[in-house]
C-alpha cells in the first residue's frame, strides 16, 4: 500500500508541476496577476509531494520491503542503515527520484529567495523550472518507476552494489546532482530573459549567485567522486577520464565559463548573447550527461543501469529543451546589443580568453566522448578514446588558462594593468619560478621536468596573485566585498589544486610487489613491512585484513590495516586501501591477490601532494560560498529598483 | 541572421547522431552489452604482435588454432579490468580454455607489474600499443572478452567486466556443446 502512495504522490507532483509551468509561462505572457500568484503555491506543492515520494522510497528500503522491485534489487537485510538510505539513489530509478527532489528543492529556494524580482520575470523562471520538472517526472513515471512491485516478493534483497557502500560515495551523487540540477536554474533565468527580452546588468546580478551555487555543488560533487575513486577502486588514481566522469566535468567547465561571462555581462553589458548561450550549454551538458549515463550509448565503469528505451525518452527531453531554447535564442539574439567595446588588454579580454579556453576544454572532451559514436555511425570502425587523448587535450587549454588567471585578476575593466601592479606581478612571477625550482630540488631531489616547473610556478603564482587584493585591502584597513573575497579564495584554490596535480603526476612512485609475512619493500625512503593477514567480518561482508607497518630510517610512522572485502550477496571482491596521510604526501597500500603460501600481491604507492587536489576543490567551493553571501546579491524588496548602472559597481568584484 | 541558428542546428545534428546510435542499439537487443558483435560467426581477426612478457618474441594468432580460446582485451588504465581479474584467474585455473590477453594501449612496465602483482591468467599476452588489433576486433572499450572456437570462429563476446556468472551463462555452454559453432 505504501509504495502505491509513492506513485500517487509523484502523479500529484506531476500535475502541480504542469500547473507551475502553465501559470508561470502563460500567466507572464498574458500578464494575468492571479495566474502568476498561483505559481508559488504550486512550487511548494510540488516540493511537498516529491519529498513525500522520496521519503516513501527511503522508508520502503529502511523497513526492508522486498516486495518493491527497486528495494529487492538494491538493498539487503544486512545492509547498514546509512547505506540503506544511500541505496535510495544507488541505482537508476532512485537516482532519478533524487534528481526530481533536488529540482523541486532548487525551485523552492528560487521561489523563497526571489521575492524581489519583477513578478512576471519570477513567474517565467519558475515556469521553466516547472517544465523541466514535468519532463523528468514523466520520465520517472513512464520508464523508471522506483515503486514497481515485485510479485512474489523476494525473500531478501540483492544488496547495494558494493562499490557504492562507502561514505564518500553515499554523499557524492546528491552533491553532484545538486550541481547538475542547479544548472537548470541558470537555464531558467536565461530562458526567462529571452522570453521577456530583459537582459541587463540586473538580470546578470540575479543569475550570478544561483550559477555560483550550482557550480559549488558540482565542484564538491566531482571532488567527492574523485576522492572515492582514489581509495575505493584501489588504484590510487584520482581521475580516470571515464565517460561518466567526463559527463560531470563538462558542465563544470561550462558553468565556470558562465560565472565569468556573467561577470562581464553584469559589469560591462557585454557578451550578452554569449552568456545566454553558455547558460543553455551548461544545462545541455548536464542533460547530456544524464543521457549518456542512462542510455547505454557509452559503456562505462559507472553504467550501473542503462536501457535504450530510456535513452530515447531522455533524447526527446533533450530535443525539446535544448533545441527549443536554442531556437528561441536564434530569434532573440540578433536584437541583443552589447554596450560598447573594450581594450585589447583589459579584464574583459582576459575573461574572453578564459571563456574561450574553458569552452575549448569542454569541447575537446565532448569530441573525445562522442568520437567512438561518430566513427561507429559512419561505419569507420570502432575505436575507444583513452586517457592519453584527454590528458593531452586537457593540458593544452588549461596551462595557458592558469597562467593568464594570475595576471587577469588584476586587470581593470576597460583598461590595462596598473603600472604598480605590473611590477608586483613580475616580482611574484620570478619568485614563483625560484620557489618552484626549490621545491623540485629540495623536496624531490632534482631540477624537474620543464612542465613540472612551469606548473608548480603557475600554481604558486596564482596563489600569491590571489592574495594581493585581500592583503592590500586589509593593510589599508578596508573590508573587501564578499564577492571579491570569494573570487580571491576560489582562485587561490585553483593554485592549490594545480600544486597537488603537479606533485602527484610528476613525483608519484607506484610499485607492485608480492610479499610474504615479514618481508618488506621500499619506495622513496619508506619501508613497507608486511606483517600478515587475519580475517575480519563486517555487517554484510567478510574481509581479509593485512597489516602493513611503514617505517622510515628505522622509525615506525604508521601501521596500516588494508582490507580486501568480499560482500556476501554480490560476491565481488573490493579493496579497501590503507592510507597514511601527512601534509606533504600519502602513503598508500592496497591488497591484491592471494598468491598462495602466505604470499600476497600488493600495490604500494607514494603520492606526493595528492591531498591538495581535493583541498583545492574544497577551497574553490568555499570561495563560491563566500561570494554568494555578498550583500549585493540579496534581492531587495523594491522590485522596480533601476538596474545598477555598469559603471557604479565596485572595481574589484 | 541565420548564423544565430547555428547552435540549434549543431545540436540537432548531435541529437540525430544519438538517435542513430540508439537505433543501432535498439535493433540488436535492449542492452548494449548483449549486442551480437558483427564478428560472431566470422573468423577471428588475425594478428602478430610483440609479447608483453618477452618483447623480443612475437605472439602469432595462428598458433592458437586447433582448440578454443578466450580472448580478453584489457589495460592497466581500466578499472573494470581489475574487477574482472579474479574471474579470469579462476577461469584460467579451471583449465577449460587458455586465456589470451590483449594489453591495449598500455605502459609496458605498468602492465608487467600489474600481472606480477595480481597474478597472470594469460597463456599469452600480446601488447597492442597502437590499438590496431583492438580496432580489428571491434573493441568499444576495455574490458571485452571473446570466445573463439577451435576452427578460429568467434562464438561469443562480452562487453564489460567478466564474472563467474557471466562465464557460466554466456561462455561455458558453447564449450559443452563440443566447441564447434
Amino acid at each position: 500500500m505504501i509504495p502505491e502512495l509513492g506513485t500517487l504522490a509523484l502523479v500529484l507532483a506531476l500535475l502541480l508541476a504542469a500547473a507551475q509551468a502553465f501559470f508561470g509561462l502563460v500567466g507572464a505572457q498574458r500578464n494575468r496577476q492571479s495566474w502568476m500568484a498561483a505559481v508559488t503555491p504550486a512550487v511548494a506543492g510540488v516540493w511537498v509531494f516529491v519529498t513525500a515520494a522520496f521519503a516513501i522510497l527511503a522508508y520502503s528500503i529502511v523497513v526492508h520491503d522486498f516486495s518493491v522491485q527497486y528495494v529487492a534489487a538494491n538493498s539487503n537485510s544486512e545492509l547498514p542503515l546509512l547505506y540503506r538510505i544511500a541505496a535510495v539513489w544507488g541505482a537508476h530509478e532512485g537516482s532519478l527520484l533524487l534528481w526530481i527532489e533536488l529540482l523541486a528543492t532548487w525551485a523552492l529556494l528560487v521561489a523563497a529567495l526571489s521575492g524581489g524580482l519583477p513578478i512576471a520575470f519570477r513567474a517565467r523562471v519558475l515556469g521553466v523550472l516547472g517544465l523541466v520538472g514535468v519532463g523528468f517526472t514523466l520520465f520517472t513515471l513512464l520508464t523508471s518507476s522506483p515503486f514497481a512491485r515485485l510479485i512474489p516478493a523476494a525473500a531478501d534483497g540483492a544488496d547495494l552494489n558494493p562499490l557504492l557502500q562507502d561514505p564518500a560515495l553515499a554523499a557524492h551523487p546528491p552533491m553532484l546532482y545538486m550541481g547538475y540540477v542547479g544548472t537548470s536554474v541558470a537555464f531558467a533565468f536565461a530562458v526567462a530573459a529571452m522570453l521577456s527580452g530583459q537582459l541587463d546588468a540586473a538580470w546578470a546580478r540575479w543569475t550570478r549567485p544561483w550559477t555560483v551555487a550550482a557550480w559549488m555543488c558540482l565542484t564538491v560533487g566531482i571532488a567527492l567522486g574523485s576522492w572515492w575513486a582514489y581509495y575505493v577502486l584501489g588504484w590510487g588514481g584520482w581521475w580516470f577520464w571515464d565517460p561518466v566522469e567526463n559527463a560531470s566535468f563538462m558542465p563544470w567547465l561550462a558553468t565556470t565559463a558562465l560565472i565569468h561571462s556573467l561577470a562581464v555581462t553584469e559589469k560591462r553589458g557585454l557578451f550578452k548573447s554569449w552568456t545566454l548561450l553558455l547558460a543553455v550549454f551548461a544545462f545541455s551538458l548536464s542533460l547530456l550527461g544524464t543521457f549518456l549515463v542512462r542510455s547505454g550509448v557509452l559503456v562505462s565503469v559507472h553504467a550501473f543501469a542503462s536501457d535504450p528505451s530510456r535513452g530515447l525518452f531522455i533524447l526527446g527531453l533533450l530535443l525539446f529543451f535544448i533545441v527549443g531554447s536554442l531556437t528561441l535564442y536564434a530569434v532573440r539574439a540578433p536584437s541583443l546589443k552589447s554596450d560598447g567595446g573594450f581594450e585589447l588588454v583589459s579584464r574583459e579580454s582576459f575573461l574572453l580568453l578564459n571563456n574561450a579556453l574553458l569552452v575549448a576544454a569542454a569541447g575537446l572532451i565532448l569530441v573525445g566522448e562522442l568520437w567512438p559514436l561518430l566513427m561507429d555511425a559512419f561505419d569507420l570502425g570502432k575505436i575507444s578514446v583513452g586517457p592519453p587523448y584527454y590528458n593531452m587535450v586537457f593540458m593544452v587549454p588549461m596551462v595557458p588558462l592558469v597562467l593568464l588567471l594570475g595576471v587577469g585578476m588584476h586587470a581593470g575593466w576597460r583598461r590595462a594593468l596598473l603600472k604598480s601592479r605590473q611590477r608586483l606581478l613580475l616580482t611574484l612571477a620570478a619568485a614563483a619560478i625560484v620557489a618552484a625550482l626549490l621545491i623540485a630540488l629540495v623536496g624531490y631531489g632534482g631540477p624537474g621536468a620543464p612542465l613540472t616547473i612551469v606548473c608548480f610556478a603557475a600554481g604558486l603564482f596564482v596563489m600569491a596573485s590571489a592574495l594581493i587584493e585581500p592583503i592590500e585591502q586589509w593593510r589599508r584597513g578596508l573590508k573587501l566585498p564578499r564577492a571579491a573575497l570569494g573570487m580571491a579564495i576560489a582562485h587561490f584554490g585553483v593554485g592549490v589544486w594545480l600544486m597537488g596535480v603537479t606533485g602527484v603526476v610528476s613525483y608519484k612512485v607506484e610499485k607492485d610487489v608480492s610479499l610474504a609475512p615479514g618481508e618488506s619493500t621500499e619506495i622513496s625512503g619508506y619501508t613497507f613491512r608486511y606483517e600478515g593477514t587475519r580475517p575480519v567480518a563486517g555487517p554484510n561482508f567478510e574481509a581479509l585484513e593485512a597489516r602493513v607497518v611503514i617505517s622510515r630510517g628505522g622509525k615506525v610512522i604508521a601501521e596500516l590495516p588494508t582490507q580486501k572485502r568480499t560482500y556476501r550477496v554480490q560476491k565481488n571482491p573490493m579493496t579497501h586501501a590503507g592510507i597514511d596521510v601527512a601534509w606533504n604526501r600519502d602513503l598508500f597500500v592496497a591488497l591484491g591477490d592471494d598468491l598462495g603460501q602466505g604470499k600476497w600481491s600488493m600495490r604500494v604507492q607514494y603520492k606526493p601532494l595528492v591531498r591538495y587536489i581535493w583541498l583545492g576543490a574544497v577551497v574553490m567551493a568555499i570561495g563560491g560560498l563566500v561570494a554568494i553571501l555578498d550583500r549585493r546579491y540579496r534581492v531587495r524588496r523594491t522590485a522596480d529598483e533601476p538596474a545598477a548602472a555598469p559603471g557604479t559597481a565596485r572595481k574589484t568584484a | 541572421m541565420w548564423r544565430y541558428f547555428a547552435p540549434a542546428a549543431g545540436f540537432l545534428a548531435l541529437v540525430a547522431l544519438f538517435a542513430f546510435a540508439l537505433m543501432r542499439i535498439g535493433s540488436g537487443k535492449l542492452d548494449i552489452r548483449e549486442i551480437k558483435s558483427p564478428l560472431i560467426g566470422r573468423p577471428a581477426p588475425a594478428f602478430v604482435l610483440p609479447s608483453l612478457t618477452d618483447p623480443s618474441r612475437q605472439v602469432d594468432s595462428r598458433a592458437f588454432a586447433g582448440k578454443p580460446y578466450l580472448f580478453n582485451v584489457w589495460g592497466t588504465w581500466c578499472a573494470e579490468c581489475r574487477a574482472e581479474h579474479s574471474a579470469l584467474l579462476a577461469i584460467a585455473r579451471s583449465g577449460g580454455v587458455p586465456v589470451i590477453g590483449l594489453d591495449w594501449k598500455d605502459e609496458h612496465e605498468e602492465a608487467v607489474a600489474y600481472l606480477a602483482t595480481l597474478g597472470n591468467p594469460y597463456a599469452e599476452v600480446a601488447a597492442d600499443n597502437v590499438g590496431r588489433t583492438a580496432i580489428d576486433w571491434g573493441v568499444y572499450g576495455a574490458p571485452e572478452t571473446f570466445l573463439v572456437s577451435a576452427e578460429g570462429i568467434v562464438l561469443e563476446k562480452h562487453i564489460g567486466a567478466l564474472s563467474m556468472a557471466v562465464w557460466q551463462q554466456k561462455f561455458a555452454p558453447h564449450l559443452k556443446s563440443g566447441g564447434g559453432s
